[in-house]
């Protein structure tokens, strides 16, 4: 156990290595989010819809989109010369493959999220106010269970043709519960109540997370046993 | 396990026979709703819709069900037919889907006043429909069989462990559907009569499913089959 946690951890470190030494991927969904924001703004009648109302279903939209960009990145990764099939061939239970592509991801997502929140609250506005340590948490509630999904669906999208089609339409379902009370708790956060209020939301997201964590690194095996 | 065409044409004729059966079926409900089962009070006339639009979500539920069912009966044995009738349950569960999706919009703009809302059964039905959607495109894009089968097990399978979580998520919005009138704790609130048409439409939709998903079933023996004669 503690063995697949560290060779997770090794294959997770080795990604975001890679990925800190060109910074395409990274860069790129950055400024994909950044982009997004701006569009948004203008997506809308200032005269009639103000951003705050907007704000909330902004911030989860930018983020599904951005972190969906990142998701083919780690298997597209390892496709190119082959190197999945030293990864397979290598002693390392799958577990420990799942797992650290699954950090991986999690640590690109959470990057682009850290950026393009303040991002976020500069383009519309909004004053955080108290309320930063519950939208982290509930950013990270809700952005565990999704990334697990993606993960499992990368891994099979990137051996398809029409990779970059096939992940979000076979992801975005997924996303949908987990935005759904994500947009919930931050429309109401942001409009100042407690998190306490939440409380149902929140059980709903750490479901949603375990199950779908535990469901994913599963079938995951499944994926590439020949 | 090699599948000869002679198999997989017995096949075909057998879920032709069963469709057969369910069409006719369908007819007799169309009749019994029509003529020997009463108006219901309030909604007038657009409430018949209601004997063909409920057997068939039940059907369409009953066909993505059975596609994650044995997608994992796939991972764990490995047998490609239970592949082949996991393909056959995902295209006839989309064309339930669709019939759902039509008359649903049809019944609820006379009676809710708007031909869609989104309330809980019918977000949830939408999503599985995109999801069996995307599991079709997703079959469509891979050329190995083997692979092809695990990935779109793995789909099947996560796509029944979403359900629970749209429809409770959506719950926990609101609703606005009728509530439950046949499965619910108490005795069933509905007039005999209309109870029976539905009840029989259930079976004569399941009889469809069944006949159909056959019929697909035996289709996809028989592409196996003559793909191995063509030695591809």
């Amino acid at each position: 156990m503690t063995e697949t946690i560290r060779l997770a951890i090794e294959l997770a470190a080795k990604d975001l290595r890679v990925e800190l030494r060109s910074r395409t991927a990274l860069l790129s969904a950055v400024i994909f989010a950044a982009i997004v924001l701006v569009i948004f703004n203008f997506a809308r009648d200032p005269a009639s819809v103000s951003p705050r109302t907007l704000a909330p279903s902004v911030l989860w939209v930018t983020f599904t989109f951005a972190a969906m960009l990142t998701f083919n990145r780690g298997f597209m990764l390892e496709k190119e010369n082959a190197a999945i099939d030293g990864l397979l061939l290598s002693p390392m239970p799958r577990a420990a493959l799942f797992l650290g592509k699954y950090l991986a991801n999690l640590g690109f997502v959470f990057t682009v999220e850290a950026v393009t929140l303040p991002l976020f609250v500069l383009f519309f506005n909004v004053g955080l106010g108290g309320a930063l340590p519950a939208l982290l948490l509930v950013t990270v509630l809700a952005t565990a269970g999704f990334v697990a999904v993606g993960t499992v669906f990368s891994a099979m999208a990137v051996r398809t043709r029409f990779a970059d089609l096939m992940l979000p339409v076979l992801l975005l379902p997924f996303m949908v519960p987990p935005i759904m009370g994500a947009v919930q708790v931050t429309t109401r956060l942001l409009a100042g109540r407690p998190l306490s209020e939440q409380l149902g939301w929140i059980r709903f997201l750490g479901v949603f997370d375990l199950a779908f964590l535990t469901l994913c690194a599963m079938l995951f095996p499944a994926i590439f046993d020949e | 396990m090699i599948p000869n065409s002679a198999t997989a044409a017995a096949t075909i004729r057998r879920g032709q026979v069963i469709t057969a059966v369910g069409l006719v079926g369908l007819v007799i409900v169309i009749v019994l709703a029509q003529m020997f089962t009463p108006v219901e009070a309030r909604q007038g006339l657009a409430q018949k819709i209601f004997y063909v639009h409920a057997p068939s979500a039940w059907a369409g539920l009953m066909a993505f069900s059975m596609v994650g069912i044995t997608g994992g009966l796939y991972l764990w044995l490995r047998d490609p037919r239970l592949d082949l009738f996991a393909e056959a349950s995902a295209e006839v569960g989309l064309a339930f889907g669709t019939i759902v999706l039509t008359t649903g919009p049809i019944w609820g703009k006379p009676i809710w006043g708007t031909w869609w809302t989104w309330d809980a059964r019918l977000t949830l039905t939408l999503f599985l429909f995109f999801l069996f959607v995307g599991y079709m495109a997703l079959r469509g894009a891979i050329n190995d069989p083997s692979e092809r089968a695990r990935f779109s097990a793995v789909v099947g399978i996560l796509g029944l462990l979403l359900v629970p979580f749209v429809h409770l998520s959506v719950y926990m919005f609101r609703t606005l559907h009728p509530m439950p009138v046949l499965l619910k704790p108490s005795a069933p609130s509905m007039d005999p009569r209309m109870l029976r048409t539905l009840l029989i439409s259930i079976g004569v939709f399941t009889v469809l499913y069944i006949g159909l998903v056959t019929t697909r079933y035996g289709l996809g023996l028989m592409q196996e089959a003559k793909g191995v004669a063509d030695g591809d």
